[in-house]
Formats: structure tokens, sequence, C-alpha cells
């Protein structure tokens, strides 16, 4: 009887999950007046206007960021992933927390704040022009939203890292030593072998968001950075065509399951996914 | 000991990078003047306008009035389906859990705009309701997450003893499973009404008719420029939140 439970949400999941995701592969294989549902014929048109260079180059654009930005996520916060699991329990677990109170803030907010450092007559600039230098342009630029991209996501990057270099078992670190391995041999040979589970799940969940963004960069790229998000937002909130926009939100779609693939497959530590404190 | 103080220099830079803006905006929303590179002295009147503007009074009554609705009902709706899947077979589990991870993997912009089609396909006016129903769908499966592993440490043989001893079901849930589970209940429903207030993405495509929230506010300000208010309104919404997840993580250290 206890089964029956889940049926509302069963059918809340069919509702408001699955149909929609076929709604958006219907609106993308159509065209017509996107309001009205009885004008859509088939058709490829969305994904032939999609597949040329002005829109391939916003695709190839935003998988440059997203890779960029978690390789970066992938170099500043290994080290200090590392640094904080060598730590105390009662110490690391504070500065774990540390890092997961900025998180909290609300996402908009954090990355608007960046421009209260960076914009023309912010704080930066204010010191630069103070020391008699001309103002920088730190503003409306990829490397803005690729720092935009970095300070949000780096704890996405640092957390599950952490949390499996905790569960490394110390006697291997001992036993390694034991046998004439110096620090540096140590780490490249056991230490990060065994973190790698925990790379992978770091790698997976900067890319994802950094690759989908639309906020950060519209609001620190300016105009001049579209990404593939902005261009989604475009089609469904200004121009108004949906079918456009759901072939993209397709071909987003269809990446971001490669890159699951591709990382599922060296991941072997499943469990705790998606389950952390965010 | 350069390796210890080169450690000590990089955790240091890091947490900078990580807390100076937000301690800047904190502090720039005290300051007497528009700009931002400049520190004129103390001034609370941003959070006096903050609370004169009309439309941050609005936007701030639909935030909540939105987070409590969608998170009561999602921990409703929730707490019933992980009942439900807990006591499903091995394959029927497997399937509506991986379904209940598809809102929590796909990005944002893409369940976003799937909710944005569903709607037009229904011929639902955009507002309230629309932005109420695409908040329940995304916290649901956060609510089954923190109630299912609660029931799974759960003794199996404590409901059957209840009915043994002639409980009805419904009454054997009510006095014995519910009360076993309440912490997961309540950190599902803490983080469902959590989520729901910040949520930006979702609710910036599935709102219309004059509805919005505050994350939608906070995008339509810092897009015409800049203003010190939100200074005020980030330092706020903070604060507000820091205490509620602290209340969260205590409760979840506790478990």
């Amino acid at each position: 009887m206890m089964k029956r439970t889940s049926y509302p949400y069963l059918a809340w999941i069919l509702i408001f999950t699955i149909v929609p995701l076929f709604l958006v592969l219907y609106f993308a294989f159509t065209t017509g007046d996107s309001q009205n549902f009885s004008t859509f014929i088939f058709s490829l048109d969305n994904f032939k206007k999609f597949f040329t260079p002005i829109y391939i180059n916003v695709l190839i654009k935003s998988i440059n960021l997203a890779l960029v930005s978690t390789i970066l996520c992938l170099i500043i916060g290994y080290p200090i992933a590392y640094i904080i699991s060598r730590e105390k329990p009662k110490k690391r677990n504070a500065m774990i927390l540390m890092f997961v109170i900025p998180m909290w803030m609300n996402f908009l907010l954090r990355t608007y704040a960046w421009v209260t450092l960076l914009g023309r007559n912010g704080l930066i600039n204010t010191f630069v022009t103070k020391l008699g230098f001309p103002a920088l342009d730190l503003m409306f630029n990829e490397k803005a939203v690729l720092l935009g991209m970095v300070y949000n996501f780096l704890p996405f990057m640092v957390l599950p890292i952490y949390s499996v270099l905790t569960k490394i078992d110390k006697s291997l670190l001992e036993a390694s030593e034991d046998l004439g391995a110096n620090l540096m041999t140590t780490f490249r040979r056991v230490i990060f072998p065994l973190s790698l589970p925990g790379v992978i799940t770091g790698i997976t969940m900067v890319f994802i968001p950094a690759m989908s963004t639309f906020v950060i960069s519209s609001l620190l790229g300016g105009n001049k950075s579209n990404l593939i998000g902005n261009l989604i937002e475009q089609q469904f909130r200004w121009t108004g065509d949906w079918h456009f926009g759901s072939s993209m939100s397709i071909i987003l779609m269809i990446f971001i399951l490669i890159t699951m693939a591709l990382t599922s497959r060296f991941d072997k530590e499943k469990e705790g996914r998606g389950r952390g404190l965010w | 000991m350069v390796s210890k103080s080169l450690k000590k220099l990089y955790t240091f830079l890091i947490f900078l990078f990580l807390y100076a803006p937000i301690i800047i905006l904190i502090v720039f929303s005290f300051n007497d003047s528009k700009s931002r590179g400049v520190w004129s002295g103390f001034t609370l009147r941003w959070y006096v306008e903050l609370f004169k503007d009309p439309a941050i009074l609005k936007a701030l009554y639909y935030t909540i009035l939105i987070a409590v609705l969608s998170s009561v009902i999602s921990t409703v709706i929730g707490t019933f389906a992980a009942l439900g899947i807990h006591n499903m077979p091995g394959l029927s589990k497997k399937i509506v859990l991986n379904l209940n991870y598809l809102p929590v993997l796909n990005p944002d912009i893409v369940t976003a705009v799937s909710l944005m089609a569903l709607y037009r396909f229904f011929k639902l006016e955009f507002g309230f309701t629309t932005m109420l129903l695409s908040h329940i769908t995304f916290c649901i499966p956060y609510v089954i997450l923190s109630v299912l592993p609660k029931l799974k440490q759960m003794n199996k043989h404590l409901a059957e003893a209840a009915m043994d001893l002639g409980a009805t079901p419904f009454y054997a849930l009510r006095k014995v499973i519910i009360p076993e589970i309440m912490p997961g209940i309540i950190t599902g429903g803490l983080m469902a009404f959590t989520l729901s207030i910040d949520d930006f993405v979702i609710s910036f495509f599935n709102t219309g008719n004059g509805v919005s929230n505050l994350s939608i506010e906070i995008f339509a300000m810092s897009r015409r420029g800049i203003n010190p208010t939100i200074n005020a309104l980030s330092t706020l919404m903070f604060v507000s939140l820091l205490v509620l997840l602290l209340i969260i993580n205590k409760r979840t250290e506790k478990n």
C-alpha cells in the first residue's frame, strides 16, 4: 500500500519534467508561429540556421570559456582542497564551512559584487587612478566573464576533491613512504590517482553550469560576450522564436550529456553525487 | 618551514578572493555616496530607501509567499514520494531515482525553457501560478533526497510492530514513521525554502504579469546601472540566508 503514496509525485514528474522535455524536442524540430501550436510544421531549419558561422562561433566560444574556467578551477582548487584535507578534523570542517558560506549568497549578488570591484568607478580603478595611472577596462570582456565563472564555481571543484582526499587511507601514504617514495612521488603515484573520482565530479560540476550560464556573461560581459545561454535567453524572452531557442537547448543538452557520459566512465564513485551541501 | 608559510599564504589568498567582493558589497551598503570607489561616511540611507521602494517590497512579498507555498507543497509531495520510492522493488526504484535526478542535473536554463514550453502548451498565463508550479517542480527532488536516507536508517520492523499491535497503516504512518523521519523532512523543507528564495533562472523565464521575485529585481536593477540600494538588499538577504542555513547545517550535523 505504501507504494501508492508516490503516485502524486510520479504524475508530477510526468507532467512537469518529462512532457516539457518532449515539448522542447517538438519545438526544436518544427517551425511556425510560436504562439499557435496548429501552425507548426516539421522542419530542420532551426538546426540548419544554427550551423552557420555566427552561431557556431558562439558555441565554440561557450565551450572554450567553460573549458578554460574548468581548468582554472582545477588548478586553483586542487591545492586548496589538498591543504584543507591535511588539517585536523575540527579545523578542516571550519575551513570547508568557510568555503561554502559564500555559496549561500544569492548567485546574482555574488556576481554583482564583482561589478563593485571591477567597474569604471569601482574600487580597483579608484585605486589605480589615485596612483596616477589611467583607468583600466576590467569589465565587459571575456576575462571578466572568466573571473565570474571561476569565482562562482570554484567551490564546486574544491568540495568533491576535498571529500575524496579526506577518505584516503593514511596507511597507504605511510606504506609509500616506507617503500622509499618521496613526497612528490607519493603525490604523483598514490594521492593523485586516488583523488581522481573527486576531480572528475568537480570537472562535471563546473563545466555544466559554466557552459549553460547566461547570467555571468550578461552581468560581467556586457553585450559583446554572448554565450549559448544568452542566445537561448534572447530567443525565449525577447525574439520569440521558441523553435530556434529549443533547438539550441537541445544542442546544449547534447553537449552536457556527452560530458557526463565521458566523465562517468572514469567516475567509479557515483554515490553521493549531487548530494553535497549545495 | 617555507612550505608551511607558503600554504598559509595560499589559503589566505583563496579566502580573500572568496570574501573580498562580499565584504566590500556589505561595507559599501553603509556608504554615504553613490560612488563605489570612495568612502564618504556612514549612513543607513540605502536601507531606508529600500523599504520605501514599492517594486522591491512587492518582489519581497512574492519571494516569501512563493518560498513558503512551494516548500510546504513540495515537502508534502516529496515526503510521500520518498515513502513510496523506499518501498518500491529494485528496478522501478532505480528508474524513479534517475528521473528524480533529472531536474537536479539538467542545466537550469533547459529546465526553465522546457517548463515555459509546457505552460504555453496548456495555455496557462505566465505569472504567479506558473512561477509557483516551477518552484515546486525543482524543489521536490531535494526533499526526496533528504528524506530517503532517513527512511533507510529507520528500523523496518517499527511500522510492522505498530500494525501487529493493531494500528491501521495510516495510524502507523502518523504515529511511528513520520516522527522517525521528521529530521529529514524538516531539512528537506528548509532546503526547498532556501532554493526557492534563491532561484533566479527558472523564475526569470516562468513569470509574467508584473510578478517578480528579489532575484529578478536584482537582475533588472544591476542591468540598469549601479544603485547602492542593491547593496543594502544584498546585505539583508545574505545575513538572513546565512542565519537560516546555519540552522540547517546545525541540524544536519546533529543527524
